[in-house]
């Protein structure tokens, strides 16, 4: 994928995401199809992006897309965390209000 | 510092993204640019280019210039997107509410909402055709 690498791995029911790179209009799609073909029997996603340089709407559009679509299958006990965000990543997801509605972990 | 200007006329097509993006980021590396300044503004091209390409000429295409003006101490880039495509101030619309619950928040307004908050100043005007978004930013870390 163009300037992302992503690195997923399952344990039981958490399928944790280590991004490294870079979520824009050019890599979301596949960003997007990526997480979504893993997530068969997962009540948890974290994503690590402590690698993660840089998020724009596109990205945005697809971690508020997944919200959706894992709170409509597993309502009440699903969960999707940030993990240690870059300072850059973070005020974007903060500015936009999405530290309301994923997990941070600092 | 010495004036620096450059131009670039491409085709208004998101594939574009990161060729807009390098000719960006050449400009900004050659004055020294403070990384997290460099993303923020890099942040706002994106959405504006990708703006451009997915409205100003659909179902057709077209091209969009690019202008790059860097000057002063401490030095202030300042880019101007020209597109000739149908008329749209994307200034004009009101901010998207961050506060929303997810159910609630609707696809889009996000980028320009991106742009004005990481970018110093945004304006937008539509003359003899054409669409003329200038954004400036003080090349300090912020």
């Amino acid at each position: 994928m163009n300037d992302l690498i992503l690195t997923k791995t399952k344990d039981n029911d958490v399928l944790t995401v280590v991004a490294n790179g870079r979520i824009d209009a050019d890599n979301s799609s596949e960003f997007r199809e990526e997480i979504k073909c893993s997530l068969d029997g997962i009540t948890k996603i974290v994503f690590d992006f402590q690698d993660l340089t840089y998020i724009s709407s596109a990205g945005l559009r697809v971690l508020l897309d997944l919200y959706k679509l894992f709170k409509n299958k597993m309502p009440g006990y699903s969960d999707i965390v940030i993990r240690k965000p870059t300072e850059t990543v973070y005020e974007t997801l903060d500015v936009t209000g999405y530290v309301d509605i994923l997990t941070i972990e600092m | 510092m010495k004036l620096i200007k450059n131009e670039l006329e491409i085709e208004a097509e998101a594939v574009k993204l990161r060729t807009v993006i390098s000719f960006i980021d050449e400009q900004l590396e050659a004055v020294g640019c403070p990384m997290k300044t460099q993303l923020q503004i890099e942040l706002a091209v994106e959405e504006i280019f990708v703006n451009i390409a997915s409205y100003a000429y659909a179902p057709g295409t077209g091209t969009v210039q690019i202008k790059t003006v860097i000057s002063g101490e401490p030095p202030v880039a300042e880019i101007t997107f020209i597109d000739h495509g149908v008329r749209y101030d994307p200034l004009s619309r009101d901010d998207p509410n961050v506060k929303l619950p997810p159910s609630e928040r609707k696809i889009g307004g996000l980028g320009i909402f991106l742009t004005k908050k990481n970018m110093d100043n945004v304006s937008y005007e539509y003359r003899d055709g054409c669409n003329i978004l200038v954004m400036r930013k003080l090349l300090i870390n912020q």
